[in-house]
């Protein structure tokens, strides 16, 4: 039996109707080839729309379906139930965009016209062509990963976990805690950063439901939405974290030195025990030590002369012959919360960091402002002495089209939060160098507000320079801040006794290796690019996979635990669903022209097309396949079909194009 | 009358066709010599589709595909490029000025920006003039590809009822 093409054209009330001659257009409709009825309807999305064609497909009229309107961004999923309902395979069904690419964007009604026929003409020859497709289901595995153990991990685990779902949290560092465990406050309510972060910490580590691995790195990730399989490299730690207590008499005893002992005060700042077998800091969890093999006297010397350590566990805890090892798991959905890395502005040689004494980094002087730091929290210069001036020099690395365009939003905020403490532990003065003040978030203006009136001294201007080089006697042994202050107009030499660069935030080292491994794609500021930038912040353009915190963009601590919890529950609700449907177009091989050649297996980027040695031809994993169609196009034999966009389906809408030539 | 130049658009879903999209939102005009054609992934344009829309009347084809880094599918832009690479080597073979077919990026926010390219490639193939010498493309067009739907109407649609 002939094909039976059924074409709906849409008026969009005078969205489509204004511009392009609906009578001309369905006479044209009419004389197009297997054309069976053309309809012509005011709103076709609206519910009568969808009956005029759902009957006809129903009253077995037609057994094609092609709907000129809008985009097929905005209604293919409307159509497609539509036709569906009627009984028709909804893959049998194609759009005509003659509302965003014709109507709205053309002056000419002669010329706009002729294009929606055009484009009509394209989608009535493919829809000749289309094939019925099979909906697939895949099951949810319950249980998630959760890559990062930062404030945005934690929290999202913790939900997962609260909700009784099991959740395996794996971190790359000897502790979870990330870089909140590194501050001492948080603005801008100055609440204790430890006394908030340490109760989640030990709940993470406690809790029933989550399995933590700690040391440890995702090696890779293969399977889909739903059947996720993850492989995972735990680190030796060198510590037997079953019988080890914590008690810290092995790091007491060690003789070597991790973190300089010598040399100054800024040289030697440390959260935790400056030793070769130390914890991350004295909160950590879990409480085990770990050993750092490139300093351990033991590890250095070939003839093992030091053991100190395990001489002084009591518990036998210490185990030099630890392995790596590989652990692998299967989760149904994976949340990636990597978190940033701070710039590092040594590539910024007029700002000295790293040739000048007490030039140092915002997260430097977090540390050496911790109160469980090597300086007990005392904001000391170099060489020990309290410093009678500190210089703040604001976005190192963030607005600045040398390094990074984007704002990294944090900085602002959290230089106000160190002159507040200075003013509170020094009688220093203060000095703010910024380009404007961005105080955005609750509390934050008010913040700013406060600390106008606590004896900050703003300058508004981008800093030039910072040198040690003196040009008066006022200005010796200084540090030279030289700036445009452009609120009067003139360069100023300022004599200061240290600069803080308030460096911006970028994606880890390691985001693009773990985002490859997701297939979750990075964009050009260095950040994971989520789903929707408005309607899909945590989700991404892989099912399966979302994301949260500060690998997605510059955020504060209260942005990320929001998006933390929304990542969670995204989850959440795709676990409740417990089944999946996935993509239906994707590719095949006809196994008859398959050459072997292999090339298709190169060009997919999810690994999902596999060579079978038995056959001797490659195989098309459906599961694995998201249905671009690059394996498609690659084929030197034509062996591969995209489903939904197959060739001859391309050549059809070509031809359809030039029909009426 | 003046020449009319018809031109192919290959647009990928993710970045182009929603930027082409955009365009029509915010109801940015420009020259309506395109005819779009939507592709998952611009990796997924072959060379063969350009020949086949050359051979068939189109005067100028536009491919494009997401911005380097940031393709929906990691890297069928980069596939999309060298394609293009390749392809512009040939045309000359055929008669054909390489410039006919372009490749642009245009990301999902790019509403103004593939206004701007649409507008000035119809430009550019307006002052190239119409394309004479189609018919040298059959040398590599295979007959299937250019009979197509003629064959499949011929054959009727019981090939399809899967």
């Amino acid at each position: 039996m002939a094909v039976r093409i059924g074409v709906y054209i849409c008026h969009c009330g005078t969205n489509i109707a204004g511009k392009v001659d609906i009578a001309k257009v369905v006479e044209f409709a009419k004389g197009l080839e297997n054309v069976s009825l053309v309809k012509d309807y005011k709103f076709m999305c609206s519910d009568p729309g969808q009956a005029l064609l759902q009957k006809d497909v129903e009253d077995g009229l037609i057994d094609r379906v092609v709907v000129a309107s809008c985009s097929p961004l905005m209604h293919e999923n409307t159509f497609r139930k539509a036709t569906e309902r009627g009984g028709l395979n909804p893959y049998l069904f194609t759009m005509a965009n003659i509302r965003e690419q014709c109507s709205w964007v053309h002056i000419d009604s002669g010329q706009t016209t002729d294009k929606a026929k055009d484009l009509i003409a394209a989608a009535v020859r493919r829809a000749f062509l289309l094939e019925p497709l099979t909906k697939r289901e895949v099951p949810i595995n319950p249980r998630t990963v959760v890559i990062g153990g930062g404030i945005a991990g934690i929290q999202a685990a913790l939900d997962l976990a609260e909700a009784g779902k099991k959740v395996v949290l794996v971190e790359r560092e000897p502790s979870i805690g990330g870089h909140m465990s590194k501050f001492d406050k948080t603005f801008p309510t100055l609440d204790c950063s430890a006394c908030i972060l340490t109760p989640r910490m030990v709940s993470v580590g406690q809790h029933a439901n989550i399995e933590l691995m700690t040391y440890s790195e995702v090696e890779e990730v293969s399977g889909f939405v739903g059947n996720f399989n993850i492989r995972v490299r735990k680190k030796a730690r060198y510590v037997d974290s079953e019988l080890c207590n914590g008690c810290g008499a092995c790091w007491e005893k060690c003789p070597g030195t991790r973190v300089p002992r010598k040399g100054n005060v800024h040289e030697k700042l440390s959260l935790g025990p400056t030793t070769p077998i130390y914890m991350p800091f004295m909160q950590a969890v879990p409480a085990i030590p770990v050993i750092d093999t490139e300093t351990c006297l033991y590890f250095k010397d070939d003839k093992h002369a030091c053991g100190l350590c395990a001489k002084e566990c009591e518990r036998g805890a210490i185990d030099y012959e630890m392995k790596d090892e590989i652990v692998e798991f299967e989760v149904g959905n994976i949340i990636i919360a990597t978190g940033f890395q701070t710039f590092d502005p040594s590539v910024i040689k007029r700002y000295g960091y790293g040739e000048i004494e007490n030039v140092m980094t915002a997260l430097e002087f977090e540390i050496m402002n911790c109160a469980s730091g090597s300086t007990g929290g005392k904001i000391l210069k170099a060489d020990g002495g309290v410093p009678g001036s500190i210089g703040i020099i604001h976005c190192v690395g963030s607005r600045d089209k040398h390094y990074h365009d984007y704002c990294s939003r944090v900085c602002c905020m959290y230089s106000l939060k160190y002159s507040h403490l200075i003013k509170e532990k020094t009688d220093a003065e203060v000095y703010e160098f910024y380009i404007d003040m961005r105080c955005f978030g609750k509390g934050y203006e008010e913040f700013y507000d406060r600390l106008l009136t606590e004896d900050v001294r703003f300058v508004r201007g981008k800093v030039a320079e910072v040198t040690d080089v003196p040009t008066c006697k006022a200005e010796e042994g200084k540090l030279i801040v030289k700036v445009e202050d452009t609120l009067i107009g003139n360069v100023r030499r300022i004599p200061l006794d240290m600069v803080i660069l308030s460096t911006g935030l970028e994606g880890h080292a390691t985001l693009r290796e773990i985002a490859k491994k997701c297939s979750v794609s990075v964009g050009q500021d260095g950040f994971l690019i989520e789903k929707h930038p408005k309607l899909g912040p945590v989700s991404t353009a892989t099912d399966g996979v979302f994301i949260a915190g500060a690998c997605q963009s510059p955020k504060d601590i209260p942005d990320t635990v929001a998006q933390a919890s929304a990542a969670s529950s995204a989850v959440l609700s795709m676990i409740t669903r417990e089944k999946i449907e996935i993509e239906s177009a994707t590719a095949e091989v006809d196994e008859d022209k398959c050459s072997g050649c292999k090339l298709c297996n190169t060009l997919c980027p999810y690994l999902a097309v596999k060579f079978d040695e038995e056959k001797g031809v490659s195989v098309v994993n459906q599961a694995l396949c998201k249905g671009c169609g690059t394996c498609v196009a690659g084929c030197p034999s034509g062996a591969i079909s995209a489903k939904h966009f197959e060739d001859r389906q391309i050549f059809a809408e070509i031809e359809g194009i030039f029909s009426g030539l | 009358m003046s020449f009319e130049p018809k031109i192919v658009g290959f647009l990928c879903n993710w970045c182009s066709y929603t930027g082409a999209d955009l365009a029509g939102t915010a109801r940015i005009k420009y020259s309506p010599n395109l005819r779009s054609i939507r592709v998952m992934c611009s990796g997924r344009i072959e060379p063969t589709f350009i020949l086949k829309a050359l051979y068939e009347g189109a005067d100028g084809v536009l491919i494009a595909g997401c911005h380097p880094g940031d393709c929906h599918y990691q890297e069928g832009n980069y596939k999309a490029l060298r394609r293009h690479r390749m392809l512009r080597m040939i045309l000359p073979g055929f008669g054909i000025e390489p410039e006919r077919v372009r490749l642009e990026w245009v990301a999902a926010s790019e509403g103004e920006r593939f206004a701007t390219i649409v507008d000035e490639f119809t430009e550019e193939i307006r002052s190239l003039g119409p394309l004479k010498v189609r018919d040298s493309l059959e040398m590599v067009l295979s007959e299937d590809v250019i009979l197509n739907l003629d064959t499949a109407m011929e054959e009727g649609g019981d090939a399809n009822e899967a």
